[in-house]
């Protein structure tokens, strides 16, 4: 192996680091406010490519159908969840937050997807058709099982990722599909070539975490988000609605997932069976952060990434094995610091 | 009745898939069912028991297919003695990964077993040694005196044989020292360990024995199909099993096969109608799957089995003639038996206990009383090696306690009860009680499947029994425990601490929730406790209670020390009136 | 004008009563304290009435019944509970705690938020000596007087507080006691759960004495200060 092999490897492992860090930095926020392991992150993934892919080529995507399914069966579980304290401005906000909002992007999409409006416009509205899938599915699975463990949460989140990959499937259809990337350019620094595709998902990747980090940081809402993660008990105290955190978060992770999603479509043929792998992976750095720590998990993501990469190269069969088994040496390092089988909650 | 249902089952086993009318189709479908049901009998033990949650036991039955598969075609094993080999395999491998991940806390361990059950479908999917992604075929079929069992009305004896033994061994586990170890855990690891159970090797142990089931099912599995591939050990089937425990009702045996003949049926259901309603294209069957998996959970999260069944505990017949437990010498009487010095503990610049001293000796009972926050709690949890403290000695028969684990602390003959009662639900009163006796029985995982346990079973369940009427408490032995009122839950913990044979009795506030003359009589239990030489100390906000009790009150305020000394003369201390009515604003 | 009105509230804990029939009413502007002895279930109690446990019984607050809606809704009507085990966020800095606390005014812009936030400070100017700290590095005195202040950033009409003086040095739990009669003042009422009997009785207009979760004496706290009976329920029976 020479340096340029080297440089590639690694180049490689950090720009698909940089969408497993997306992914952990989300799988660790839902897990802090809502204590859910969402386990459908990557179907978000596979989702965002695929509706970007469709409109790149100028069609209607199948996932405004699922968009407009998911925020009908929103609404009629919000309903019945509330139908006890409901007021007329309630269902107002929650008829036009689940059918009028779908509505409206489908109607959108159907008029602006044939017109092949440039990949900027096309990304943006594959994340708006795909984002709000994420706080319908909050409403529809989890709301309910709020006060669960977190092994009930975890085996829900495991049924809506087979629904969800069910659903890929009849939206999408069992084809793959590539999208056009940001850029085509190709940028040379020395022996190094780098791709532009592979700047803008790294910039974006850093952009987006600054904007996470104001958010969380700077806004009352993202305050109230991890009040909700600190204290649980003390946000309600204060009037912080579980209800309203978890379709914060959510939605964030929907919106993180999508862009993921619309990031690697260029990159590689993602089928609808694709996320879930992406996701796993965003877990395991997720899982080695200890799903507290967002630095922890960002770093141990760029780990996962270029452990995948090398291991692509030297024995490529055994990619997943490898970046699977990372996580081992993890969980026996965290074993053996704690002194004690902790407590189950 | 326990003991005979077994035997019209067998002969069921024999008889079901001759009987005329019985379409082959159902036999076949009845197979699959019961292999999966072995595999979710396993999960039963480990998650709907044990409190662990696996998303990698399709692995497990991938080690046992695949061994058996490998030795039969490459090295021509005969396959029953390849089934020795794929359940040791098995095990081993899940000593192995237990050994990595079981430490760590249950959202961990699911997402552990996650990762490795990936990884490990990946192994079999790539290794040439495993034959790739086409797998392994012509495996022998199994041979009974000369005859192929080939015919699948054959094979499904062998298979719901296999589902009877394990029912039964699962039966006897549960029913043992080291079944009641596992179920334990559910009572909270802490109160398990404080009468000694080790917490780690009980779930090790569920863990091993639910992979050894999964094994087994595996053989089943690959002698029925003559050949395997890495599909059917993947993730999914490993989420498949679950939702089937899940769906039956995770915490019983029976849920088991409930729950893997109501996902089997409908999963094969689904598959016939839901292509003829949408059309041919997409995975229905998943998306409904999924959808019912989340509707199971909202709406009954215990799963079906206890809405069938109103499930009753097993009564235990208590045999009062068993030769009783071996019990320490007393300590004599004034023996120093618990030693306090300069105890100290902050919680982050906040001083909770503050240089506190104290002694109890054998046949002496010590209350700690004092205002609410006032660090009585914080000064148990420190003698109780719950917390450790800052600085400070704590001497136990002159041994230095601090730093030695809950389990240790047992097995030195200390014994306790909990501020917030930790008694184990699904447990009857009596079974809850022989917990407390863990440390005096020596019986294995393995006398208990086998039933050589059962001398030593009534030993431990007679001075279950003998200290259950001791406190009073003898006619709810086969009531589950958390059917009792609280106060008496709190006598029940006392019961299963004196099953500990204990030389210092701790108690966190036992009259709690107590009426007066359950109160009396608590009082008159632990006077005889004194004269035979028990040391006690307990924490108590009933001053009545413990005024006329004790021989000894420390009394602590704001962390420090306020006063000590006979009940009298703390009673007319200002300084303790002061304390407890408050001081002036 | 009744601010808080119950009516045979009983809460159970697995089909064990912890309170039973329990009838009480706070007036506007006033201060009503519980005392009892640890165990009484006078948490319970508070967390009934904030909706943290599920009750059985009528609860009114303001005219209006409240018992079915959920704690959240309970802090928009105007409730805010200090619970025993304060809640704050302990990872946070102090000023985060207590803007936080105003989440329900989160609409009425930063201007509104900043004065809120002075208020309290005057209320405690050793908060803000800390705001720039993290809640969980505090003392004692300092998380009660930030979980007060948070309650407070609410602007409740009723402010319930749950056992303020718990593992707090005298001097400092003259202050929090100072503070509520200050409060008493700002129009807000109280309903105050002590085990600081004593204290509590002379803060408050009204009291009610709680054991083994029924209400066993009411009246004005003077009257209750004086009686024989909340000696002897601290000490034990006294025999003759």
């Amino acid at each position: 192996m020479d340096a340029t092999i080297l440089l590639i490897l690694v180049q490689d492992g950090v720009v698909n680091g940089a969408i497993y860090a997306l992914l952990a930095l989300s799988l660790v926020l839902v897990f802090a406010v809502t204590r859910v392991i969402f386990i459908p992150q990557g179907e978000f993934v596979a989702y965002g490519a695929l509706t970007y892919a469709a409109l790149d080529t100028g069609q209607l995507p199948g996932s405004v159908w699922l968009l407009c399914g998911l925020g009908l069966a929103a609404c009629v579980c919000g309903l019945w969840q509330q139908r006890r304290t409901l007021t007329a401005g309630a269902t107002t906000r929650l008829v036009l937050q689940t059918v009028v909002l779908p509505a409206a992007i489908t109607a959108l999409a159907a008029f602006v997807a044939p017109r092949k409006p440039g990949v900027l416009i096309e990304a943006l509205l594959a994340l708006a058709i795909v984002t709000p899938m994420a706080p319908y599915l909050y409403r529809v699975a989890f709301q309910a099982l709020a006060e669960a463990s977190v092994l009930v949460l975890l085996i829900a989140a495991v049924g809506v990722h087979l629904a969800m990959v069910g659903l890929g499937l009849v939206f999408f259809g069992p084809e793959g599909s590539r999208a056009t990337g940001f850029s085509d350019a190709v940028l040379s620094f020395g022996a190094l070539t780098v791709q532009g595709q592979a700047l803008w998902i790294v910039g974006l990747t850093v952009v987006l975490m600054g904007a996470l980090y104001g958010f969380f940081e700077f806004t009352l809402f993202g305050k109230a988000l991890r009040a909700t993660a600190v204290n649980r008990l003390g946000a309600r105290l204060v009037g912080i609605a579980t209800a309203q955190s978890g379709v914060i978060a959510f939605t964030l992770a929907g919106a993180i997932g999508a862009l993921s999603g619309v990031l690697i479509a260029p990159l590689t043929t993602v089928y609808y069976d694709t996320g879930f792998l992406v996701g796993l992976k965003g877990f395991t750095a997720a899982i080695i952060g200890g799903l507290a720590s967002y630095p922890a998990a960002a770093l141990a993501a760029i780990l996962v990434g270029i452990v995948e990469s090398f291991s692509s190269f030297w024995a490529s069969a055994f990619k997943e094995v490898i970046v699977f088994t990372v996580i081992i040496p993890v969980l026996l390092w965290r074993s053996l610091r704690s002194t004690a089988v902790e407590e189950d909650e | 009745m326990r003991v005979l249902w077994p035997l019209p089952a067998l002969a069921l086993c024999v008889v079901l898939p001759w009987v005329p009318g019985v379409p082959v189709f159902w036999v076949t479908l009845l197979n699959y069912i019961g292999i999966s049901a072995i595999v979710v009998i396993g999960l039963v033990v480990l998650t709907g028991i044990g409190g662990m949650t696996s998303f990698g036991q399709a692995s497990f039955v991938g080690f046992g297919a695949y061994t058996t598969a490998i030795l039969s075609t490459q090295y021509a094993v005969s396959p029953w003695l390849a089934l020795a080999a794929a359940i040791a395999v098995s095990a081993v491998a899940a000593l192995l990964i237990g050994a990595i991940t079981l430490r760590l806390s249950g959202h961990y361990l699911a997402l552990g077993t996650l990762a490795w059950g990936v990884s490990l479908y990946y192994t079999f999917a790539n290794l040439d040694f495993f034959g790739r992604n086409d797998g392994i075929s012509r495996i022998p079929p199994l041979d009974v005196f000369g005859t192929k069992l080939i015919d699948g009305r054959l094979y499904f004896t062998v298979i719901w044989v296999g589902v009877v033994l394990a029912c039964l061994a699962t039966g006897n586990l549960l029913d043992s020292r080291a079944g009641r170890a596992i179920r334990a855990l559910r009572g909270g690891a802490l109160a398990a360990a404080s009468f000694g159970v080790d917490t780690l090797r009980a779930r090790m142990l569920a863990f091993v024995y639910a992979a050894m089931l999964a094994a087994f099912a595996g053989w089943l599995y690959a002698h029925m199909q003559r050949s395997v591939n890495p599909t059917p050990f993947g993730l999914n089937a490993s989420i498949e099993y679950l939702f089937m425990a899940v769906v039956g009702g995770a915490a019983h045996v029976p849920g088991a096969l409930l729950g893997a003949g109501l996902v089997t049926i409908v999963n094969d259901r689904l598959q016939d109608i839901l292509p003829k309603l949408f059309g041919a294209q997409g995975s229905f069957e998943t998306i409904v799957f999924g959808a019912i998996l989340v509707a199971v959970l909202q709406a009954a999260p215990e799963g079906v089995w206890p809405h069938l069944a109103r499930i009753r505990l097993q009564r235990h017949r208590v045999r009062p003639d068993a030769p009783p437990l071996p019990v320490r010498a007393p300590a004599p009487r004034g023996t120093p038996i618990l030693e306090v010095a300069g105890l100290h503990k902050t919680f982050g610049g906040l001083t909770a206990v503050n240089n506190i001293a104290f002694s109890v000796a054998a046949g002496e009972i010590v209350g700690l009383i004092g205002p609410n926050g006032a660090g009585k709690s914080t000064t148990f949890n420190l003698l109780t090696g719950v917390t450790a403290p800052s600085a400070g000695s704590v001497r136990f028969a002159g041994q230095p306690l601090i730093g030695l684990p809950a389990r240790t602390i047992a097995r030195l003959g200390i014994a306790r009860t909990f501020q917030h009662v930790k008694l184990v639900a699904s447990m009857s009163v009596i079974e809850n009680v022989a917990i407390g006796a863990h440390l005096r029985g020596h019986a294995s995982a393995l006398d208990g499947l086998l039933r050589l346990d059962r001398a030593e079973e009534a030993r431990l369940f007679a001075e279950a029994a003998r200290q259950l009427a001791r406190v009073g408490l003898a006619d709810a032995a086969d009531r589950p425990a958390t059917s009792l009122a609280l106060g008496q839950q709190r006598i029940v913990e006392i019961a299963r601490a004196l099953c500990l044979d204990p030389v210092l009795l701790l108690l966190d506030e036992p009259a709690a929730g107590l009426r007066h003359n359950e109160k009396a009589e608590l009082a008159t239990l632990l006077r005889r406790l004194r004269e035979e030489g028990v040391a006690i100390l307990l924490v108590e906000h009933d001053m009545d209670f413990v005024m006329n009790l004790t021989d000894r009150l420390v009394v602590m305020d704001f962390g420090t020390k306020l006063a000590e000394g006979p009940a009298e003369t703390v009673r007319n201390d200002p300084a303790v009136i002061e304390a407890y009515l408050g001081s002036v604003a | 004008m009744k601010i808080l009105e119950i009516d045979a509230v009983s809460v159970a804990y697995g089909g064990i009563p912890a309170v039973t029939g329990i009838s009480l009413s706070v007036e506007a502007g006033s201060i009503v304290t519980v005392i009892g002895p640890n165990g009484a279930g006078k948490s319970t109690l508070l967390n009934a009435i904030m909706g943290v446990l599920p009750a059985g019984g009528v609860i009114r607050f303001q005219g209006q019944p409240i018992g079915g809606t959920n704690i959240e809704a309970r802090v928009q009507a105007g409730m805010s509970l200090v619970p025993e085990r304060r809640e704050l966020f302990a990872t946070m800095s102090v000023e985060d705690n207590l803007r936080l606390g105003g989440f329900r005014f989160r609409a009425d812009g930063h201007a509104a938020a900043a004065r809120e936030l002075e208020r309290i400070f005057s209320l405690f100017p050793r908060l803000k000596e800390r705001r720039r700290q993290e809640a969980g590095t505090l003392s004692g005195g300092e998380r009660q007087m930030l979980a007060m202040g948070r309650a407070l950033m609410a602007r409740p009409r009723l402010l319930m507080l749950d056992e303020p003086s718990l593992g707090l040095a005298p001097l400092i739990v003259r202050d929090i006691f100072h503070t509520i009669t200050e409060l008493r003042g700002t129009g807000v009422a109280i309903l105050l759960v002590e085990q600081n009997a004593r204290a509590a009785l002379q803060v408050a207009d009204r009291g009610y004495v709680l054991e083994t979760g029924r209400v066993t004496l009411e009246g004005d706290s003077a009257t209750l200060a004086a009686d024989h009976r909340i000696v002897e329920m601290y000490l034990g029976q006294v025999r003759g």
